[in-house]
């Protein structure tokens, strides 16, 4: 550094550094002084009373657990509560010899080692005096065993808990999901105010519902002040400061409707889900097979856990959300609004379709699924009914991607729905962008193809492509899909994420080929409106299988029947009027209107006359009151 | 109180020449201050084995960390002062460079990032600081004339801001606090005009209420509020203030004796051998331990008020005064905050306090202390 010449006085500057040392000196002493006051006060003048205090009786500070938020479906069933149950708990610093208390313990009742690992590990909690759980869900038997024995184990205490319950068990495990216990990995992304909400908490919501509304449901922590004698008895509460309960839900979800797809899937692998058309909001969401959600609630065995895991139907896995597949023909509906939009076919184009098509300057065939074609002359409601192929391709051929995708983004394909679950994938909608950056390859006419029929790179959800049915049968209205209809009684506002501008004559033209679909002799979706009085709009799909789970035992049969194609269908109802939007996938299905449209009916056939008795009484009410608005 | 030279054996600035040179003096120690700091580790082990529930482990690994921070001071003490000026800038900058690294790729836990993690090896950049910025704004000031002007009073506060935002943003407010104090002290020792003094503390008055609006975390008012009023949160931070005043006043003016303090034995007192360890030593030793040990640390800043009187130069008198007023301004903090007066920060009470790397760092802060009491009179540039 070079020095500079500023004019220095080495006197000046040592006065002025002096002066100032000595007024920060006085400061010290001051400061000092107050300290030494402090000390004075806590222990000369308040001496007794902190003496009596930390003496054989002392104020302990006890958290008091919150009562989790109880979980309610539309009509105001439990789907999840809280119930009593009894813990073996013990607090480390009463007992004199910890091994000693385990082994008689283990004399008295039934303790696995793996009960004692992880006691020793929720053992290193870090506050005093606070009882650790070792064994849960005591039997009456059990508890009597260890009262009677609890003057030979200072420090070991039965304890109530409120467990979580889920009612209706496998019926709701993927949709409202499950709570289980703190484990070190929640802990190390506790922040500070975390480990003050969840002191005296044992549980916190790990899938569904209860870990994406963890935080609304978990409530706010209690505290009392008790007197403690120095055997750890509870003399006497001196404060209490009661926790508030977590918040109730009430969900969009129907369990009778949910039941009903349960049901119709039966033992199927699949998923179903249903859509209110005027909210966005969830009314059935299944996907199967399930499990017993009560099984995590206060740890699950290592053996229940293996069979879960390890089947080869992934029960755990929840497809509605985290099962992408190629969605097939469905997206013919999506596919022809956008063609129409895009000026490329009218309801007067006609096609020929000898059952393959080929591109120009392209010697490959594309082979239509039914061999000899559709006809001399097909126009757009008889491809969308028949579902031919070759009426798409031709179309897809004259559009651009990009466009195509972008029609596709409208209705939430290729990214998250947004929905208020946890672990929602986003699935796939490719475009000219995507395949350079994630392939490093150009956009070929073959990819057109293969794009505008559902295959090739497109992926959707179950949940994807309920919400793309239910922004056809709003006719442009996409509603973000939600779970939670009210919190505390308090709605939750429907959301719209955009509405796209179509032509009135477009839309109908759409829902006239999705209607021929399941009423025209020739459709490929009959059997959803069997015997139903009300008009149901819909179309089949197929997605092909391309990689199959791999199982542990090897299975011939199993593994045959994995090849096969996964049936979906989509569709809404009543036409006119549409209150219900439902998507359904049933994996190795073959054939949508077959396997999945059945499905779909029952939904229909269950919440249409109800939605309609509804308007009924509503406008019965309007009438009594003289609104008068018919 | 102050400046009484404790030993006559050490030559002052004006007798350097004539005098043969001492042992000690040769090897840069500063014998008075030596023993009061060996003094305080003892004591400070002694405490930590009582707080720790008679753990040997802890003193054990204490002990190395004693052994490693006394080595650390030696070393610090042999560095010439002009070295430290030289080179001042580039550990500031390079202090600031690992704040920034610290905050895109630190580790740490429970929200904070305060550790850099290098071949295995954790530390803490904001230690760095603590040294790095007294002898950044020292130097700087050392530069220019006196008493500062306005222009080198902006360039002090703005080389005292850019860390402590940086720190703030890991967040650790406690440590933001105290490194701004250690950088501020310097610039007031420097002869910073009670004018700009008078003007900065309205500045602060008015800018109190936007700062608590949106400059801090949610923990951080939480804690100031939990300071204001312990019964917000009695399970945490007014659960270890509940009980280290229990603690404390249990202990009367005689303690209950060593190993016999019933809250620090019974793990009522979390955090006892680090921030609240003078909960232990005052129930266990009563108010005349807490006497005895602020006289010690009274007598170890009085020394370094001493030393920063002789220096010869404007940088090391600054860094010396400032090094010795932030030691005081830990003590402070650390018994006003487990004493209830203060919020809970986090400040470890230096040489006591279980823990490493502040204890490193403290010990090379009395190492500059020795470098500039031992500082050979140089011909006057």
């Amino acid at each position: 550094m070079p020095h500079d010449h500023h004019l220095k006085d080495p006197h000046t500057e040592q006065r002025l550094f002096r002066n100032r040392m000595l007024v920060a000196i006085v400061g010290v002493i001051v400061l000092l002084g107050v300290l030494v006051a402090r000390f004075y006060n806590l222990q000369v003048v308040n001496y007794d009373d902190y003496r009596t205090q930390s003496d054989e009786n002392r104020i302990q500070v006890r958290s008091v657990a919150p009562t989790r938020g109880l979980v309610y479906d539309r009509n105001g069933l439990l789907l999840a509560d809280n119930r009593a149950s009894y813990n073996l708990s013990i607090v480390r610093e009463r007992v004199r010899d910890l091994d000693a208390t385990l082994e008689l313990i283990g004399h008295l009742i039934r303790l696995d080692d793996s009960d004692v690992a992880k006691f020793r590990k929720r053992m290193k909690r870090p506050r005093p005096f606070e009882p650790v759980p070792l064994r849960f869900r005591l039997s009456e038997e059990e508890i009597a065993r260890i009262s009677v024995n609890q003057f030979r184990m200072p420090g070991v205490s039965v304890q109530a808990e409120l467990v979580r319950h889920y009612a209706l068990g496998d019926l709701f495990a993927h949709s409202v999901g499950y709570v289980g216990r703190i484990s070190d990995r929640d802990l190390s992304n506790f922040t500070q105010e975390d480990v003050r909400l969840y002191r005296g908490t044992n549980s916190i919501g790990k899938v569904g519902l209860e870990r994406s509304y963890e935080k609304t449901l978990l409530g706010e922590v209690g505290y009392e002040n008790v007197e403690i004698n120095a055997r750890g008895r509870v003399l006497r509460v001196l404060e209490r400061q009661d926790p508030k309960p977590g918040a109730a839900l009430t969900l969009h979800l129907d369990a009778r409707l949910q039941q009903v797809a349960s049901d119709a899937l039966g033992d199927r692998r699949g998923a179903v889900v249903a859509i209110d058309v005027n909210t966005g909001g969830v009314l059935a969401f299944v996907s199967k097979p399930s499990f017993d959600p009560n099984l995590f609630v206060t740890g699950i065995s290592f053996a229940d856990y293996r069979a879960l895991s390890d089947s080869l139907d992934v029960p755990l896995f929840n497809r509605a959300v985290q099962g992408q597949y190629p969605p097939g023909s469905t997206l013919k509906p999506l596919m022809s609004l956008g063609g129409l939009e895009a000026g490329l076919i009218t309801r007067e184009t006609k096609i020929k379709d000898p059952g393959f098509y080929k591109l120009p300057n392209d010697p490959r065939i594309y082979r239509d699924h039914i061999r000899w074609g559709h006809g001399e002359k097909v126009d757009l409601i008889h491809a969308m009914a028949q579902s031919c192929d070759v009426y798409f391709w031709d179309m897809a051929h004259r559009w651009d991607i990009d466009g195509m995708h972008d029609m596709a983004a409208h209705f939430g394909l290729g990214s998250k729905t947004g929905i208020d679950l946890p672990m929602e994938r986003s699935g796939l909608f490719p475009s000219r962008d995507w395949k350079r950056g994630a392939r490093g390859m150009p956009w070929f006419p073959g990819d057109s193809l293969n794009t505008v029929l559902g295959q090739g790179f497109v992926l959707a959800t179950p949940l994807q492509l309920a919400v793309m049915t239910a922004t056809i049968a709003n006719r442009g209205t996409h509603y973000r899909p939600q779970m939670v209809k009210t919190i505390n009684g308090v709605e939750q506002p429907a959301e719209i994420l955009h509405n796209l501008e179509a032509h009135p004559g477009n839309w109908d033209l759409v829902f006239e080929g999705m209607e021929a679909v399941v009423n025209r002799s020739f459709g490929t979706g009959k059997r959803a409106g069997k015997d139903l009085d009300f008009r149901v709009a819909g179309k089949s799909g197929t997605a092909q299988v391309v990689g199959i789970a791999q199982g542990a035992r090897y299975d011939s049969e199993a593994l045959q029947e994995r090849h096969r194609d996964h049936a979906l269908f989509v569709a809404f109802a009543p036409v006119d009027k549409p209150s219900i939007a439902v998507a359904v996938l049933v994996e190795n299905g073959e054939a949508g209107g077959a396997v999945a449209a059945p499905v779909a009916r029952e939904l229909f056939a269950e919440w249409v006359p109800r939605t309609e008795t509804q308007v009924k009484t509503a406008r019965d009410v309007s009438f009594t009151e003289g609104a008068g608005n018919g | 109180m102050g400046s009484r030279d404790f030993s006559h054996r050490l030559s002052d600035a004006h007798g350097s020449l004539r005098k043969p040179v001492s042992l000690a003096r040769r090897l840069h120690i500063d014998v008075p201050l030596l023993v009061l700091l060996l003094v305080l580790a003892s004591v400070g082990l002694g405490v930590l084995f009582s707080a720790s529930g008679g753990d040997m482990n802890y003193v054990r690994r204490q002990s190395i960390f004693m052994c490693l921070a006394f080595m650390g001071m030696f070393i610090v003490a042999q560095v010439p002062l002009d070295f430290f000026r030289r080179w001042s800038p580039w550990a500031y900058l390079g202090g600031c460079a690992l704040l920034v690294g610290v905050l895109l790729f630190g580790t740490g836990a429970k929200g904070a990032q305060r550790w850099l993690e290098i071949a295995g090896f954790r530390f803490q950049p904001s230690e760095v600081m603590k040294l790095g910025v007294p002898m950044m704004v020292a130097a700087f000031l050392h530069q220019r004339a006196q008493p500062p002007s306005l222009m080198t009073v902006l360039g002090a506060l703005a080389i005292v801001a850019i860390p402590a935002a940086l720190i703030v943003r890991q967040p650790d407010l406690g440590t933001s606090i105290l490194i701004a104090a250690s950088g501020l002290f310097a610039l007031y020792l420097a002869g910073l005009s009670w004018k700009m003094i008078g003007a900065a503390g309205l500045g602060a008055l008015v800018s109190a209420w936007p700062i608590w609006q949106w400059g801090l975390r949610d923990y951080q008012r939480q804690r100031i509020l939990t300071l204001l009023n312990p019964h917000d949160d009695r399970l945490g931070a007014g659960w270890n203030i509940f009980n280290s005043k229990a603690a404390i006043g249990s202990g009367g003016v005689y303690g209950k004796g060593y190993l016999q303090g019933t809250q620090s034995q019974l793990d009522f007192l979390p955090e006892s051998h680090t921030d609240f360890i003078i909960a232990v030593l005052a129930e266990e030793w009563g108010m005349r331990g807490v006497l005895l040990l602020l006289l010690l640390y009274i007598l170890v800043i009085a020394r370094g008020i001493y030393i920063s009187f002789m220096a010869q130069h404007l940088f090391g008198r600054l860094l010396a005064g400032s090094i010795t007023l932030t030691f005081f301004v830990y003590v402070f903090v650390n018994i006003g905050m487990v004493t209830g007066l203060l919020p809970v920060v986090g400040v470890p009470l230096p040489i006591i306090s279980y823990g490493g790397t502040s204890l490193i760092t403290l010990m090379a802060g009395f190492g500059i202390l020795m470098a500039v009491g031992t500082e050979r009179r140089r011909v006057h540039f």
